[in-house]
Protein backbone atom coordinates (compact mmCIF):
# COMPACT_ATOMS: atom_id res chain seq x y z
CA UNK A 1 0.00 0.00 0.00
CA UNK A 2 2.84 2.38 0.80
CA UNK A 3 4.38 1.78 -2.60
CA UNK A 4 1.08 2.30 -4.35
CA UNK A 5 0.49 5.63 -2.66
CA UNK A 6 4.05 6.71 -3.44
CA UNK A 7 3.56 5.99 -7.15
CA UNK A 8 0.31 7.89 -7.13
CA UNK A 9 2.10 10.87 -5.58
CA UNK A 10 4.67 10.86 -8.36
CA UNK A 11 2.09 10.42 -11.05
CA UNK A 12 -0.19 13.25 -10.08
CA UNK A 13 0.24 16.84 -11.20
CA UNK A 14 -2.19 18.61 -8.96
CA UNK A 15 -0.21 19.70 -5.93
CA UNK A 16 -3.22 19.85 -3.64
CA UNK A 17 -4.07 16.24 -4.29
CA UNK A 18 -0.44 15.37 -3.76
CA UNK A 19 -0.46 16.96 -0.35
CA UNK A 20 -3.61 15.01 0.50
CA UNK A 21 -2.00 11.79 -0.58
CA UNK A 22 1.11 12.51 1.41
CA UNK A 23 -1.15 12.86 4.44
CA UNK A 24 -2.41 9.35 3.72
CA UNK A 25 1.19 8.24 3.30
CA UNK A 26 2.02 9.55 6.76
CA UNK A 27 -0.95 7.80 8.32
CA UNK A 28 -0.06 4.55 6.60
CA UNK A 29 3.56 4.56 7.62
CA UNK A 30 2.54 5.36 11.17
CA UNK A 31 0.27 2.34 11.29
CA UNK A 32 3.17 0.37 9.90
CA UNK A 33 5.33 1.56 12.79
CA UNK A 34 2.60 0.60 15.22
CA UNK A 35 2.49 -2.88 13.73
CA UNK A 36 6.26 -3.06 14.20
CA UNK A 37 5.83 -2.11 17.87
CA UNK A 38 7.77 1.14 17.59
CA UNK A 39 5.43 3.28 19.63
CA UNK A 40 7.46 6.46 19.90
CA UNK A 41 8.28 6.59 16.23
CA UNK A 42 4.64 6.07 15.38
CA UNK A 43 3.76 8.91 17.72
CA UNK A 44 6.16 11.25 15.99
CA UNK A 45 5.04 10.19 12.55
CA UNK A 46 1.43 10.68 13.54
CA UNK A 47 1.88 14.20 14.77
CA UNK A 48 4.53 15.43 12.35
CA UNK A 49 4.11 13.43 9.16
CA UNK A 50 0.39 13.15 8.94
CA UNK A 51 -0.69 16.45 10.41
CA UNK A 52 1.69 19.32 10.53
CA UNK A 53 3.74 18.68 7.43
CA UNK A 54 0.59 18.37 5.31
CA UNK A 55 -0.59 21.68 6.68
CA UNK A 56 2.71 23.43 6.09
CA UNK A 57 2.84 22.09 2.54
CA UNK A 58 -0.64 23.40 1.92
CA UNK A 59 0.24 26.83 3.17
CA UNK A 60 3.32 26.81 0.99
CA UNK A 61 1.18 25.84 -2.01
CA UNK A 62 -1.13 28.76 -1.34
CA UNK A 63 1.86 30.99 -1.82
CA UNK A 64 3.14 29.45 -5.02
CA UNK A 65 0.23 28.15 -7.03
CA UNK A 66 -1.56 24.94 -7.57
CA UNK A 67 -0.16 22.98 -10.47
CA UNK A 68 3.29 21.65 -11.15
CA UNK A 69 5.30 23.13 -13.99
CA UNK A 70 5.52 20.81 -16.96
CA UNK A 71 8.93 19.19 -17.22
CA UNK A 72 10.65 19.81 -20.54
CA UNK A 73 13.90 17.87 -20.35
CA UNK A 74 13.97 14.14 -19.82
CA UNK A 75 15.37 13.48 -16.33
CA UNK A 76 17.38 10.46 -17.44
CA UNK A 77 20.50 11.34 -15.48
CA UNK A 78 18.52 11.73 -12.28
CA UNK A 79 16.80 8.42 -12.91
CA UNK A 80 20.17 6.74 -13.36
CA UNK A 81 21.52 8.23 -10.13
CA UNK A 82 18.45 7.16 -8.20
CA UNK A 83 18.63 3.69 -9.68
CA UNK A 84 22.31 3.27 -8.80
CA UNK A 85 21.78 4.53 -5.25
CA UNK A 86 18.78 2.30 -4.79
CA UNK A 87 20.59 -0.77 -6.01
CA UNK A 88 23.54 0.03 -3.74
CA UNK A 89 21.16 0.25 -0.80
CA UNK A 90 19.52 -3.02 -1.73
CA UNK A 91 22.97 -4.55 -2.07
CA UNK A 92 23.75 -3.25 1.41
CA UNK A 93 20.70 -4.93 2.87
CA UNK A 94 21.92 -8.34 1.65
CA UNK A 95 24.61 -8.27 4.28
CA UNK A 96 22.15 -7.51 7.02
CA UNK A 97 21.08 -10.31 9.33
CA UNK A 98 17.55 -11.60 9.12
CA UNK A 99 14.87 -9.47 10.68
CA UNK A 100 14.59 -10.28 14.37
CA UNK A 101 17.66 -12.49 14.49
CA UNK A 102 19.43 -12.47 17.82
CA UNK A 103 22.92 -12.38 16.32
CA UNK A 104 22.37 -9.02 14.65
CA UNK A 105 25.12 -6.58 15.57
CA UNK A 106 22.60 -4.09 16.93
CA UNK A 107 21.65 -6.59 19.63
CA UNK A 108 25.27 -7.22 20.60
CA UNK A 109 26.69 -3.76 20.98
CA UNK A 110 24.82 -1.26 23.14
CA UNK A 111 21.24 -2.45 23.04
CA UNK A 112 21.58 -5.01 25.86
CA UNK A 113 23.09 -2.39 28.10
CA UNK A 114 20.29 0.06 27.38
CA UNK A 115 17.65 -2.57 27.95
CA UNK A 116 19.14 -4.14 31.05
CA UNK A 117 20.71 -1.23 32.88
CA UNK A 118 18.57 1.77 32.02
CA UNK A 119 16.12 0.96 34.79
CA UNK A 120 18.83 1.18 37.47
CA UNK A 121 20.83 3.99 35.91
CA UNK A 122 18.05 6.28 34.79
CA UNK A 123 14.96 5.02 36.55
CA UNK A 124 12.63 5.85 33.68
CA UNK A 125 10.30 3.11 32.47
CA UNK A 126 10.27 4.16 28.83
CA UNK A 127 13.61 3.08 27.40
CA UNK A 128 13.23 5.22 24.29
CA UNK A 129 13.03 8.35 26.41
CA UNK A 130 16.06 7.42 28.45
CA UNK A 131 18.12 6.64 25.35
CA UNK A 132 17.01 9.78 23.60
CA UNK A 133 17.40 12.21 26.45
CA UNK A 134 20.21 10.74 28.48
CA UNK A 135 22.47 8.29 26.68
CA UNK A 136 22.20 10.13 23.38
CA UNK A 137 21.62 13.59 24.74
CA UNK A 138 24.21 15.14 22.50
CA UNK A 139 22.52 13.87 19.31
CA UNK A 140 19.18 15.15 20.50
CA UNK A 141 20.74 18.50 21.24
CA UNK A 142 21.90 18.57 17.64
CA UNK A 143 18.36 17.89 16.45
CA UNK A 144 16.97 20.71 18.54
CA UNK A 145 19.57 23.09 17.15
CA UNK A 146 18.63 22.01 13.62
CA UNK A 147 14.98 22.81 14.29
CA UNK A 148 15.94 26.16 15.76
CA UNK A 149 18.05 26.94 12.70
CA UNK A 150 15.14 26.08 10.45
CA UNK A 151 12.99 28.53 12.35
CA UNK A 152 15.60 31.24 11.99
CA UNK A 153 15.91 30.53 8.28
CA UNK A 154 12.20 30.86 7.71
CA UNK A 155 12.17 34.07 9.69
CA UNK A 156 15.01 35.52 7.66
CA UNK A 157 13.45 34.60 4.33
CA UNK A 158 9.78 35.22 4.84
CA UNK A 159 9.31 37.58 7.72
CA UNK A 160 6.63 40.11 6.93
CA UNK A 161 6.06 43.62 8.10
CA UNK A 162 2.41 44.43 7.91
CA UNK A 163 1.00 47.89 7.53
CA UNK A 164 -2.01 49.21 9.39
CA UNK A 165 -4.47 49.38 6.48
CA UNK A 166 -3.55 45.84 5.56
CA UNK A 167 -4.55 44.67 8.97
CA UNK A 168 -7.88 46.43 8.72
CA UNK A 169 -8.60 45.00 5.29
CA UNK A 170 -7.72 41.50 6.45
CA UNK A 171 -9.81 42.03 9.55
CA UNK A 172 -12.90 42.84 7.57
CA UNK A 173 -12.25 39.93 5.26
CA UNK A 174 -11.87 37.62 8.22
CA UNK A 175 -15.04 38.84 9.83
CA UNK A 176 -17.02 38.20 6.68
CA UNK A 177 -15.54 34.74 6.48
CA UNK A 178 -16.10 33.78 10.05
CA UNK A 179 -19.82 33.94 9.77
CA UNK A 180 -19.56 30.88 7.58
CA UNK A 181 -17.56 28.90 10.09
CA UNK A 182 -19.88 29.17 13.04
CA UNK A 183 -20.21 25.47 13.81
CA UNK A 184 -16.52 24.91 13.33
CA UNK A 185 -15.63 27.72 15.66
CA UNK A 186 -17.81 26.42 18.45
CA UNK A 187 -16.46 22.90 18.18
CA UNK A 188 -12.90 24.22 17.96
CA UNK A 189 -13.46 26.30 21.09
CA UNK A 190 -14.37 23.11 22.89
CA UNK A 191 -11.48 21.14 21.48
CA UNK A 192 -8.54 23.53 21.74
CA UNK A 193 -8.18 23.44 25.55
CA UNK A 194 -8.39 19.69 25.38
CA UNK A 195 -5.67 19.50 22.73
CA UNK A 196 -3.38 21.70 24.80
CA UNK A 197 -4.02 19.63 27.90
CA UNK A 198 -3.23 16.52 25.95
CA UNK A 199 0.00 18.09 24.74
CA UNK A 200 1.04 18.66 28.33
CA UNK A 201 0.11 15.09 29.16
CA UNK A 202 2.33 13.87 26.35
CA UNK A 203 5.12 16.17 27.48
CA UNK A 204 5.22 15.09 31.09
CA UNK A 205 4.11 11.52 30.66
CA UNK A 206 6.94 10.84 28.23
CA UNK A 207 8.97 9.13 30.95
CA UNK A 208 6.36 6.43 31.40
CA UNK A 209 4.64 5.99 28.07
CA UNK A 210 5.21 7.02 24.49
CA UNK A 211 5.74 10.70 24.00
CA UNK A 212 8.14 13.45 24.85
CA UNK A 213 9.19 16.91 23.93
CA UNK A 214 9.08 16.64 20.15
CA UNK A 215 5.60 15.19 19.97
CA UNK A 216 4.19 17.46 22.64
CA UNK A 217 5.60 20.52 20.91
CA UNK A 218 4.01 19.57 17.64
CA UNK A 219 0.63 18.85 19.22
CA UNK A 220 0.70 22.16 21.06
CA UNK A 221 1.58 23.95 17.85
CA UNK A 222 -1.27 22.14 16.10
CA UNK A 223 -3.73 23.56 18.61
CA UNK A 224 -2.47 27.04 17.82
CA UNK A 225 -2.74 26.31 14.08
CA UNK A 226 -6.36 25.35 14.54
CA UNK A 227 -7.05 28.59 16.36
CA UNK A 228 -5.27 30.61 13.70
CA UNK A 229 -7.09 28.95 10.85
CA UNK A 230 -10.52 29.49 12.28
CA UNK A 231 -10.16 32.87 13.93
CA UNK A 232 -7.85 34.58 11.49
CA UNK A 233 -4.27 35.74 11.54
CA UNK A 234 -4.80 39.08 13.18
CA UNK A 235 -6.69 37.58 16.11
CA UNK A 236 -3.95 35.09 16.57
CA UNK A 237 -1.37 37.85 16.49
CA UNK A 238 -3.19 39.50 19.32
CA UNK A 239 -3.15 36.31 21.36
CA UNK A 240 0.40 35.21 20.64
CA UNK A 241 3.07 37.80 20.43
CA UNK A 242 5.56 36.85 17.78
CA UNK A 243 8.66 38.21 19.41
CA UNK A 244 7.66 36.32 22.52
CA UNK A 245 7.59 33.15 20.43
CA UNK A 246 11.08 33.90 19.16
CA UNK A 247 12.36 34.38 22.69
CA UNK A 248 10.67 31.13 23.68
CA UNK A 249 12.35 29.22 20.87
CA UNK A 250 15.74 30.52 21.85
CA UNK A 251 15.18 29.87 25.53
CA UNK A 252 14.28 26.25 24.81
CA UNK A 253 17.65 25.65 23.18
CA UNK A 254 19.31 27.62 25.97
CA UNK A 255 17.65 25.49 28.64
CA UNK A 256 18.81 22.31 26.98
CA UNK A 257 22.34 23.56 26.53
CA UNK A 258 22.63 24.98 30.03
CA UNK A 259 21.70 21.64 31.57
CA UNK A 260 24.74 20.25 29.80
CA UNK A 261 26.91 23.15 30.87
CA UNK A 262 25.89 22.77 34.52
CA UNK A 263 27.05 19.19 34.55
CA UNK A 264 30.24 20.32 32.81
CA UNK A 265 30.86 22.95 35.49
CA UNK A 266 30.41 20.38 38.21
CA UNK A 267 33.25 18.35 36.86
CA UNK A 268 31.33 15.66 35.02
CA UNK A 269 30.88 15.02 31.33
CA UNK A 270 28.60 17.08 29.13
CA UNK A 271 25.00 15.99 29.74
CA UNK A 272 25.82 13.81 32.72
CA UNK A 273 22.71 14.56 34.71
CA UNK A 274 23.70 12.82 37.91
CA UNK A 275 25.12 16.06 39.32
CA UNK A 276 21.73 17.75 39.39
CA UNK A 277 20.77 16.05 42.61
CA UNK A 278 22.47 14.21 45.44
CA UNK A 279 20.95 10.95 44.27
CA UNK A 280 22.13 10.10 40.75
CA UNK A 281 18.84 8.55 39.68
CA UNK A 282 16.85 11.58 40.81
CA UNK A 283 19.39 13.71 39.00
CA UNK A 284 18.72 11.77 35.83
CA UNK A 285 15.01 12.36 36.31
CA UNK A 286 15.52 16.08 36.64
CA UNK A 287 17.85 16.17 33.67
CA UNK A 288 15.43 14.34 31.40
CA UNK A 289 12.57 16.51 32.58
CA UNK A 290 14.42 19.75 31.88
CA UNK A 291 15.77 18.58 28.57
CA UNK A 292 12.36 17.45 27.37
CA UNK A 293 10.92 20.77 28.45
CA UNK A 294 13.54 22.57 26.39
CA UNK A 295 12.81 20.40 23.37
CA UNK A 296 9.07 20.94 23.71
CA UNK A 297 9.42 24.72 23.98
CA UNK A 298 11.66 24.98 20.97
CA UNK A 299 9.63 22.69 18.74
CA UNK A 300 6.31 24.32 19.55
CA UNK A 301 7.50 27.86 19.10
CA UNK A 302 9.47 27.16 15.94
CA UNK A 303 6.46 25.44 14.39
CA UNK A 304 4.27 28.38 15.26
CA UNK A 305 6.81 30.82 13.85
CA UNK A 306 7.05 28.92 10.57
CA UNK A 307 3.32 28.64 10.25
CA UNK A 308 2.71 32.29 11.04
CA UNK A 309 5.22 33.44 8.50
CA UNK A 310 3.89 31.21 5.75
CA UNK A 311 0.27 31.98 6.45
CA UNK A 312 0.95 35.67 6.94
CA UNK A 313 2.59 35.77 3.54
CA UNK A 314 -0.29 34.12 1.77
CA UNK A 315 -2.86 36.26 3.51
CA UNK A 316 -1.04 39.45 2.76
CA UNK A 317 -1.81 38.97 -0.90
CA UNK A 318 -5.06 40.77 -1.68
CA UNK A 319 -7.90 38.80 -0.15
CA UNK A 320 -10.74 37.55 -2.32
CA UNK A 321 -13.36 40.25 -2.52
CA UNK A 322 -16.48 38.63 -3.91
CA UNK A 323 -17.56 36.51 -1.00
CA UNK A 324 -21.25 35.96 -1.39
CA UNK A 325 -23.55 34.59 1.30
CA UNK B 1 -13.55 -11.23 16.80
CA UNK B 2 -10.90 -8.55 17.09
CA UNK B 3 -9.14 -10.06 14.09
CA UNK B 4 -12.34 -9.95 12.04
CA UNK B 5 -12.83 -6.28 12.84
CA UNK B 6 -9.19 -5.64 11.97
CA UNK B 7 -9.58 -7.25 8.56
CA UNK B 8 -12.78 -5.32 7.88
CA UNK B 9 -11.09 -2.03 8.71
CA UNK B 10 -8.15 -2.94 6.52
CA UNK B 11 -10.44 -3.59 3.56
CA UNK B 12 -12.17 -0.26 4.11
CA UNK B 13 -8.81 1.50 4.24
CA UNK B 14 -7.93 0.09 0.83
CA UNK B 15 -11.27 1.31 -0.50
CA UNK B 16 -10.60 4.79 0.87
CA UNK B 17 -7.18 4.89 -0.77
CA UNK B 18 -8.71 3.89 -4.08
CA UNK B 19 -11.16 6.74 -3.83
CA UNK B 20 -8.41 9.15 -2.85
CA UNK B 21 -6.39 8.23 -5.91
CA UNK B 22 -9.31 8.14 -8.33
CA UNK B 23 -11.37 10.95 -6.82
CA UNK B 24 -12.41 13.34 -9.57
CA UNK B 25 -12.76 16.42 -7.37
CA UNK B 26 -10.64 17.73 -4.55
CA UNK B 27 -13.44 17.22 -2.05
CA UNK B 28 -13.65 13.52 -2.80
CA UNK B 29 -10.02 13.26 -1.84
CA UNK B 30 -10.49 15.21 1.37
CA UNK B 31 -13.41 12.99 2.24
CA UNK B 32 -11.34 9.88 1.61
CA UNK B 33 -8.47 11.19 3.72
CA UNK B 34 -10.82 12.00 6.55
CA UNK B 35 -12.33 8.56 6.43
CA UNK B 36 -8.90 7.00 6.24
CA UNK B 37 -7.85 8.87 9.35
CA UNK B 38 -10.83 7.67 11.35
CA UNK B 39 -10.19 4.12 10.26
CA UNK B 40 -6.55 4.47 11.29
CA UNK B 41 -7.66 5.46 14.77
CA UNK B 42 -9.76 2.31 14.98
CA UNK B 43 -7.02 0.17 13.49
CA UNK B 44 -4.47 1.37 16.01
CA UNK B 45 -6.73 0.84 19.00
CA UNK B 46 -7.63 -2.67 17.87
CA UNK B 47 -3.97 -3.46 17.13
CA UNK B 48 -3.10 -2.32 20.64
CA UNK B 49 -5.59 -4.78 22.07
CA UNK B 50 -4.39 -7.63 19.91
CA UNK B 51 -0.79 -7.04 20.86
CA UNK B 52 -1.69 -6.46 24.48
CA UNK B 53 -0.18 -2.99 24.72
CA UNK B 54 -2.87 -0.44 25.44
CA UNK B 55 -0.44 2.51 25.39
CA UNK B 56 -1.28 2.65 21.72
CA UNK B 57 -4.43 4.49 22.68
CA UNK B 58 -2.40 7.66 23.20
CA UNK B 59 -1.44 7.50 19.56
CA UNK B 60 -5.05 6.96 18.60
CA UNK B 61 -6.05 10.13 20.45
CA UNK B 62 -3.35 12.10 18.65
CA UNK B 63 -4.59 10.76 15.34
CA UNK B 64 -8.16 11.75 15.96
CA UNK B 65 -7.07 15.30 16.81
CA UNK B 66 -4.52 15.70 14.04
CA UNK B 67 -6.91 14.34 11.47
CA UNK B 68 -9.50 16.93 12.36
CA UNK B 69 -6.97 19.73 12.29
CA UNK B 70 -5.60 18.77 8.91
CA UNK B 71 -9.04 18.47 7.34
CA UNK B 72 -9.99 21.90 8.61
CA UNK B 73 -6.69 23.28 7.35
CA UNK B 74 -7.19 21.85 3.89
CA UNK B 75 -10.67 23.28 3.64
CA UNK B 76 -9.58 26.66 4.90
CA UNK B 77 -6.73 27.03 2.44
CA UNK B 78 -8.40 25.38 -0.52
CA UNK B 79 -10.94 28.19 -0.49
CA UNK B 80 -8.25 30.77 -1.08
CA UNK B 81 -6.49 28.61 -3.61
CA UNK B 82 -9.38 27.83 -5.86
CA UNK B 83 -10.25 31.51 -5.98
CA UNK B 84 -6.70 32.39 -6.93
CA UNK B 85 -6.65 29.78 -9.66
CA UNK B 86 -9.84 30.96 -11.27
CA UNK B 87 -8.52 34.51 -11.17
CA UNK B 88 -5.37 33.45 -12.97
CA UNK B 89 -7.37 31.71 -15.64
CA UNK B 90 -9.41 34.82 -16.28
CA UNK B 91 -6.28 36.78 -17.08
CA UNK C 1 -21.06 -12.41 33.54
CA UNK C 2 -17.86 -12.70 31.58
CA UNK C 3 -19.46 -14.62 28.78
CA UNK C 4 -22.18 -12.00 28.52
CA UNK C 5 -19.59 -9.24 28.27
CA UNK C 6 -17.60 -11.16 25.71
CA UNK C 7 -20.66 -11.94 23.67
CA UNK C 8 -21.95 -8.36 23.65
CA UNK C 9 -18.52 -7.01 22.78
CA UNK C 10 -18.40 -9.39 19.82
CA UNK C 11 -21.83 -8.25 18.69
CA UNK C 12 -20.81 -4.60 18.86
CA UNK C 13 -17.59 -5.26 16.98
CA UNK C 14 -19.45 -7.15 14.28
CA UNK C 15 -22.02 -4.39 13.80
CA UNK C 16 -19.21 -1.85 13.65
CA UNK C 17 -17.30 -3.81 11.05
CA UNK C 18 -20.40 -4.24 8.94
CA UNK C 19 -21.08 -0.49 9.06
CA UNK C 20 -17.45 0.23 8.15
CA UNK C 21 -17.62 -1.98 5.11
CA UNK C 22 -20.93 -0.54 3.98
CA UNK C 23 -19.38 2.93 4.21
CA UNK C 24 -16.42 1.73 2.19
CA UNK C 25 -18.66 0.31 -0.52
CA UNK C 26 -20.54 3.57 -0.48
CA UNK C 27 -17.46 5.70 -1.04
CA UNK C 28 -16.45 3.54 -3.98
CA UNK C 29 -19.75 2.98 -5.72
CA UNK C 30 -21.79 6.15 -5.37
CA UNK C 31 -21.86 8.48 -8.34
CA UNK C 32 -21.09 11.95 -6.98
CA UNK C 33 -19.54 13.77 -4.07
CA UNK C 34 -22.62 14.44 -1.98
CA UNK C 35 -23.91 10.90 -2.02
CA UNK C 36 -20.45 9.62 -1.14
CA UNK C 37 -20.31 12.04 1.73
CA UNK C 38 -23.67 10.84 2.88
CA UNK C 39 -22.48 7.25 2.87
CA UNK C 40 -19.30 8.00 4.75
CA UNK C 41 -20.52 10.63 7.16
CA UNK C 42 -23.50 8.65 8.32
CA UNK C 43 -21.83 5.29 8.76
CA UNK C 44 -18.54 6.58 10.09
CA UNK C 45 -19.73 7.97 13.39
CA UNK C 46 -21.87 4.98 14.27
CA UNK C 47 -19.27 2.45 13.16
CA UNK C 48 -16.54 4.09 15.21
CA UNK C 49 -18.81 4.29 18.23
CA UNK C 50 -19.79 0.64 17.88
CA UNK C 51 -16.24 -0.62 17.59
CA UNK C 52 -15.06 1.50 20.50
CA UNK C 53 -17.94 0.31 22.69
CA UNK C 54 -17.03 -3.22 21.74
CA UNK C 55 -13.47 -2.59 22.85
CA UNK C 56 -14.62 -0.99 26.11
CA UNK C 57 -16.70 -4.06 26.90
CA UNK C 58 -13.82 -6.26 25.89
CA UNK C 59 -11.30 -5.10 28.48
CA UNK C 60 -11.54 -4.70 32.24
CA UNK C 61 -8.83 -2.07 32.83
CA UNK C 62 -10.28 1.19 34.10
CA UNK C 63 -7.68 3.63 32.74
CA UNK C 64 -7.84 2.12 29.28
CA UNK C 65 -11.61 2.40 29.37
CA UNK C 66 -11.31 6.08 30.16
CA UNK C 67 -8.98 6.62 27.23
CA UNK C 68 -11.31 4.76 24.90
CA UNK C 69 -14.18 6.92 26.13
CA UNK C 70 -12.16 10.04 25.38
CA UNK C 71 -11.61 8.80 21.84
CA UNK C 72 -15.30 7.99 21.56
CA UNK C 73 -16.32 11.43 22.75
CA UNK C 74 -13.92 13.11 20.36
CA UNK C 75 -15.12 11.06 17.43
CA UNK C 76 -18.70 11.98 18.20
CA UNK C 77 -17.74 15.65 18.15
CA UNK C 78 -15.24 15.66 15.35
CA UNK C 79 -16.63 13.49 12.64
CA UNK C 80 -19.97 15.26 12.09
CA UNK C 81 -18.20 18.60 12.29
CA UNK C 82 -15.71 17.59 9.64
CA UNK C 83 -18.53 16.36 7.40
CA UNK C 84 -20.38 19.60 7.90
CA UNK C 85 -17.33 21.67 7.06
CA UNK C 86 -16.64 19.61 3.96
CA UNK C 87 -20.17 19.88 2.65
CA UNK C 88 -20.24 23.58 3.31
CA UNK C 89 -16.96 24.19 1.55
CA UNK C 90 -18.03 22.11 -1.42
CA UNK C 91 -21.28 23.99 -1.70
CA UNK C 92 -19.54 27.29 -1.28
CA UNK C 93 -17.28 26.52 -4.22
CA UNK C 94 -20.28 25.67 -6.37
CA UNK C 95 -19.87 21.96 -6.66
CA UNK C 96 -23.34 20.93 -7.78
CA UNK C 97 -24.87 17.59 -6.96
CA UNK C 98 -25.28 15.33 -9.94
CA UNK C 99 -28.87 15.23 -11.05
CA UNK C 100 -30.72 12.43 -12.75
CA UNK C 101 -30.68 14.18 -16.12
CA UNK C 102 -26.94 14.83 -15.86
CA UNK C 103 -26.18 11.19 -15.34
CA UNK C 104 -28.09 10.26 -18.47
CA UNK C 105 -26.52 13.07 -20.46
CA UNK C 106 -22.87 12.56 -19.62
CA UNK C 107 -22.01 9.13 -18.48
CA UNK C 108 -18.38 9.58 -19.40
CA UNK C 109 -17.72 13.21 -18.66
CA UNK C 110 -16.77 13.85 -15.07
CA UNK C 111 -18.25 17.04 -13.70
CA UNK C 112 -15.81 19.00 -11.66
CA UNK C 113 -16.60 22.57 -10.92
CA UNK C 114 -13.20 23.70 -9.73
CA UNK C 115 -10.89 24.29 -12.69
Amino acid sequence: MLVGVAFAIIWMKDLLSISMLSGIYGLLSASFFVAMDAVDVAFTEASVGAGVSTLLMLVAITMTGRSEHPVRHKPLLALAVVFVTGSLLVYGTWDMPYFGSAEAPIHQHVAPRYINDSMQEIGVPNIVTSVLASYRAFDTFGEVVVIFTAGIGVLALLSVVRRQEDIEKIDSFNNSMHEQHLVLRIVAKMLIPFIMLFAFYVQFHGDFGPGGGFQAGVIFAAAIFLYTMLFGMSTAYRVINQSFMQILAASGVLLYGSVGVISLLNGKEFFDYSVLSSNPVTGQHWGIFLVELGVGLTVASVMVIIFFNFAGRSENSPPPVSKDS
Amino acid sequence: MLIAALIAIFVVMIMAITRAILGPTLYDRILAVNMFGTKTVLLISILGFIMGRPEFLDIAIVYALINFISVIGVLRYSDNLIFKDSEQQKK
Amino acid sequence: METILEFSSSIFLLIGSFLCISGGVGILRFPDFYTRMHAVGVTETLATAMILIGLILHNPDFLVDIKLMIILLMTIFISPTASHALAKAAQHNKLMPKLDTDIKADNKKVTSSNP
